[in-house]
C-alpha cells in the first residue's frame, strides 16, 4: 500500500470520525411573533441542555408558512423537522398521517397538564399530534374608564344585547371614539374566525350533519345584521380592511370602546405601547343565552412531519419547548406576563401568574370553547371558527369576501348571504359532499 | 407668443413627471421613513411624516435576530446566475428568430409568452416533486434554473426586439468576410446590440431579485434569499411594521442603487427603435 492510499484511508477515518460527531441540526419552520421570537432569544438553555442538537430557524409571515409547510408534508419533502401548525391543520393532517404522534414524549412532559380544549383539538384518533407553545380564545378587551363614564359595567359574561348597548354608550365620533372595533378584513383567519364564532352563538353553522350550507338560515341572517349593525353604528370607519394588527392600533390609541379578539392581544392592550393599558378590563365573548358563546380556540402548536428523517432530535426540541421547565424559564428571563399562555393547566394553578390582569379571563374563555361542539345544533365537523376540512381555506376566504363587502356597504346583509349559500353550494357539491 | 406656449408647456410636462415620480416612489419613501420610527409611531394615527423620534434600533434588531448577509449573497447569486443562464440560452435563440425566422417563428414567441400567464401556483407541485427527486430543494442551482425558466420568453422577447432593429445586411458583410456564425454572433452582433443587452441583464436582474414565489417556496434555509428575509418580519398578529419596514429598506436598497446608477442603460435600452 503506498504512502499516498494510506494517507487518503486516514483522511477518511478522521472525516468519519468528525462527521460522527457534529451535531444534528433540526430546522423548524414558525411564524413571526412575540412568543416565537422570544422562544428564539432563548435558544441557549436548549444548546446547554442539548449540544448535540443545533437548530436552524425559518421564520415566515403566516399565509407563506402555510403554504410552504403544506407543499412540503403533501409532497413528503422533508425539508422542516418541526412545524409551527394550528388547529385547523392539525385534525386534517393527523388523519392523512403526514404527522408523527407525540404520545410517547416523557413522562415529565405531563401531557394530562395540557389544558383539555386545546389538547382535544390537537388530538387525532387518541394521538397527540402537535405540541402546544401558546394557545388562545377571543374576549371582549373593554375600556373600564368610558364604561364607567357611561353609568355602564360590564358583566364577566356579557350578552350581545348588554354589547350592542355598552358600544351605543361609549361611541362619540366626534372625539374619534369608537363603541366597538371588531374584525372587517376578508380571510378565513380574519373577520371569518370572529363571525363564525359569532354565529355558533346565534345558533348558527355552516353546514347541516349532511353538508348542506346554512347560510339562509335566519340565525346566520341574525349574526350578519347584528355585527353590520354594530359596526355601521358604533364601529371606527374603513372597518372594512380592519384586522388584528389595525383594531390594536385603534385600541391603543384609545379609539375603541370595545374590542372582541384574540386573548393573547390582552398582553398588548396592557403593555408599554397601549395609550390605556391601565384603563383595560376583560370579560368573556358576549352570547344570546343558547349555551354557546362567541369565541374560538386557537393554539400555535409544534408538530413533526412523517417525513422527517431527525424524528428524535425534532421530539427532543418539541419536549424543551413546550414543557413547564420553558415556561418558567420565561418567566424567570421576561416575567410572568410574557409566558406563553393558554396551554399548561399548572401554569394557571400558580399564584404568580395568577396575578397577572387577563389570566383567569383567558383561562375562562379558552375552557368555554369546545372545538368537537362548537355549535348549538349538530354539525359534520371540528373547529369553533373554523371548518377542518381541506377545502375550508378557500370557502372561508370566499364567504369573508362577501361578508367585507356587506360590511363595507357594496351589498346588503341578505345579498351576502345568498352569494355564500351559493358558492358554498357549489364548491360542496363540487368536491362531493352533498351528492 | 410660441415661446411663452412651449415654456408654459415645459412647466407643465416637468410639473407632470414630478408628480407621477412621486407617486410612484412614496410608497418607498414611506417604508424607508417608517424603518426609523419606533413601533408605536410606525402605526400611529395621523401618521407622522418626519416629526418623529428617530431611532436605528429596527435595524440593529433586524441584524441580530436574521443574519442578513447569508440572504444577501443568495440574491446576488441566484439573480446574476439566472441572468446570465438565461442570455447564454436566449441570445442565440433570439438570433435565429430575428435573421433566420421560420414560418412559425411568430407563433413560437407567442407561445413562449404565453407561458408567463399561467399562474405559477399552478406548477408549483410537479416542480417541487422534481427538484426533490433530482436534490434540488433549498439549493441555489436549482433557484437560478427555476428563475432562468420563469424569465426566459421576457429575455427573449426584448432581444428579438433589439435584433430586430439591426440590419441583416451588416452580418451578411461579416459573414462574406468570413466570419463563423460564434463569430457573427459574438463579436458582430453583441457589440451591435450591447445597449438592448445590457437593459435585459438589469431587468432581469430586478425580476430575479423580487422574485417572491419561487424563492419562498422551494427554499428553506441554506439558499434563502433576501425575500425570505422580509417574510420573516411580517407578522399578522403583532406590530412589528418597523422592523419589516426595516427588513424590506435592507432588501430592496442594492436593487435600487443599482437602478439609480444603471437608469440612463436601462432607458435607452427599453427604448431602443421606439423613436425612428
Amino acid at each position: 500500500m503506498t504512502l499516498t492510499i494510506r494517507a487518503l484511508l486516514g483522511a477518511c477515518a478522521v472525516g468519519a470520525l468528525c462527521s460522527a460527531a457534529v451535531a444534528e441540526t433540526i430546522t423548524v419552520a414558525t411564524v413571526n411573533n412575540g412568543d416565537m421570537i422570544r422562544m428564539q432569544g432563548l435558544m441557549a438553555d436548549f444548546n446547554a441542555k442539548h449540544p448535540d442538537i443545533q437548530v436552524e430557524w425559518v421564520t415566515l409571515e403566516e399565509n407563506a408558512l402555510r403554504q410552504n409547510v403544506t407543499t412540503d408534508i403533501a409532497t413528503s419533502g422533508g425539508q422542516y423537522d418541526v412545524m409551527t401548525i394550528g388547529t385547523y391543520e392539525v385534525p386534517i393532517w393527523g388523519k392523512q398521517g403526514w404527522l408523527v404522534s407525540l404520545n410517547d414524549l416523557p413522562a415529565e412532559y405531563d401531557i394530562d397538564d395540557i389544558l383539555p380544549a386545546i389538547r382535544g383539538g390537537l388530538t387525532v384518533d387518541g394521538n397527540l399530534m402537535a405540541a402546544p407553545f401558546y394557545g388562545e380564545s377571543s374576549m371582549v378587551m373593554y375600556r373600564r374608564d368610558l364604561m364607567e363614564a357611561a353609568g355602564l359595567t360590564m358583566s364577566d359574561a356579557p350578552t350581545w344585547t348588554e354589547i350592542e348597548a355598552a358600544a351605543a354608550a361609549m361611541t362619540d365620533k366626534s372625539k374619534e371614539q369608537y363603541g366597538i372595533c371588531l374584525r372587517g378584513k376578508a380571510g378565513w383567519g380574519e373577520n371569518m374566525a370572529f363571525l363564525t364564532a359569532m354565529s355558533n352563538s346565534f345558533g348558527a353553522r355552516w353546514f347541516d350533519e349532511k353538508w348542506v350550507p346554512q347560510f339562509d338560515s335566519a340565525q346566520w341572517n341574525a349574526t350578519l345584521t347584528t355585527y353590520l349593525k354594530l359596526m355601521n353604528e358604533y364601529g371606527p370607519p374603513g372597518a372594512s380592511s380592519n384586522g388584528f394588527n389595525e383594531n390594536l392600533t385603534l385600541f391603543q390609541q384609545g379609539k375603541c370602546g370595545m374590542w372582541i379578539d384574540a386573548t393573547v392581544a390582552a398582553s398588548f392592550v396592557t403593555g408599554k405601547d397601549s395609550t390605556v393599558a391601565d384603563k383595560v378590563g376583560f370579560a368573556l365573548a358576549p352570547d344570546n343565552g343558547l349555551g354557546k358563546r362567541g369565541n374560538w380556540l386557537w393554539a400555535w402548536s409544534l408538530a413533526i412531519p412523517s417525513s422527517s428523517q431527525k424524528q428524535a432530535a425534532a421530539k427532543t426540541f418539541i419536549d424543551w419547548a413546550t414543557n413547564k421547565d420553558y415556561l418558567a424559564l420565561v418567566a424567570a428571563n421576561e416575567g410572568w406576563a410574557n409566558v406563553p399562555p393558554g396551554t399548561r393547566t399548572s401554569l394557571y394553578e400558580n399564584p404568580e401568574y395568577a396575578s397577572v390582569p387577563f389570566a383567569k379571563m383567558t383561562l375562562d374563555s379558552i375552557n368555554s370553547a369546545d372545538p368537537t361542539k362548537p355549535t348549538v345544533d349538530p354539525v359534520p365537523y371540528v373547529g369553533v371558527q373554523f371548518v377542518a376540512i381541506p377545502e375550508f381555506q378557500g370557502l372561508g376566504t370566499a364567504v369573508g369576501q362577501e361578508f367585507s363587502a356587506a360590511l363595507a356597504g357594496q351589498k346588503t346583509a341578505e345579498e351576502a348571504l345568498a352569494a355564500a349559500q351559493a358558492l358554498v353550494t357549489d364548491e360542496m357539491t363540487a368536491a362531493g359532499y352533498i351528492q | 407668443m410660441a415661446r411663452a406656449v412651449t415654456t408654459r408647456r415645459k412647466i407643465i410636462n416637468t410639473v407632470a413627471a414630478w408628480s407621477v415620480a412621486l407617486i410612484l416612489f412614496f410608497p418607498i419613501l414611506w417604508t424607508i421613513l417608517t424603518s426609523f420610527k419606533p413601533e408605536a409611531q410606525a402605526v400611529s394615527s395621523p401618521p407622522v411624516f418626519l416629526a418623529f423620534d428617530w431611532t436605528l434600533q429596527n435595524y440593529i434588531d433586524v441584524n441580530e435576530q436574521r443574519n442578513y448577509l447569508k440572504f444577501f449573497w443568495n440574491s446576488v447569486i441566484i439573480a446574476v446566475g439566472s441572468t446570465l443562464l438565461g442570455l447564454v440560452i436566449a441570445i442565440p435563440a433570439a438570433w435565429s428568430m430575428a435573421f433566420v425566422p421560420g414560418k412559425r417563428t411568430k407563433d413560437l414567441l407567442m407561445w413562449m409568452l404565453s407561458t408567463k400567464m399561467m399562474p405559477a401556483v399552478g406548477v408549483l407541485v410537479p416542480i417541487y416533486l422534481i427538484f426533490k427527486s433530482l436534490g434540488l430543494l433549498d439549493t441555489r442551482v436549482g433557484l437560478v434554473v427555476v428563475l432562468t425558466l420563469m424569465n426566459l420568453p421576457i429575455i427573449v422577447w426584448m432581444l428579438y426586439t433589439y435584433f430586430k432593429e439591426i440590419p441583416g445586411e451588416i452580418l451578411e458583410a461579416a459573414r462574406m468576410d468570413g466570419a463563423n456564425l460564434r463569430a457573427e454572433i459574438l463579436y458582430v452582433l453583441t457589440p451591435m446590440a450591447v445597449p438592448g443587452i445590457a437593459s435585459t441583464v438589469l431587468l432581469n436582474i430586478i425580476l430575479a431579485w423580487n422574485e417572491s414565489f419561487w424563492t419562498l417556496n422551494l427554499t428553506v434555509t441554506d439558499a434563502a434569499p433576501l425575500t425570505k428575509f422580509i417574510s420573516s418580519f411580517s407578522s399578522p398578529q403583532g406590530l412589528f411594521y418597523a422592523k419589516l419596514s426595516a427588513a424590506s429598506t435592507m432588501a430592496i436598497a442594492p436593487i435600487l442603487i443599482m437602478g439609480w446608477f444603471s437608469q440612463k442603460q436601462l432607458v435607452r435600452g427599453l427604448t431602443f427603435g421606439a423613436v425612428k
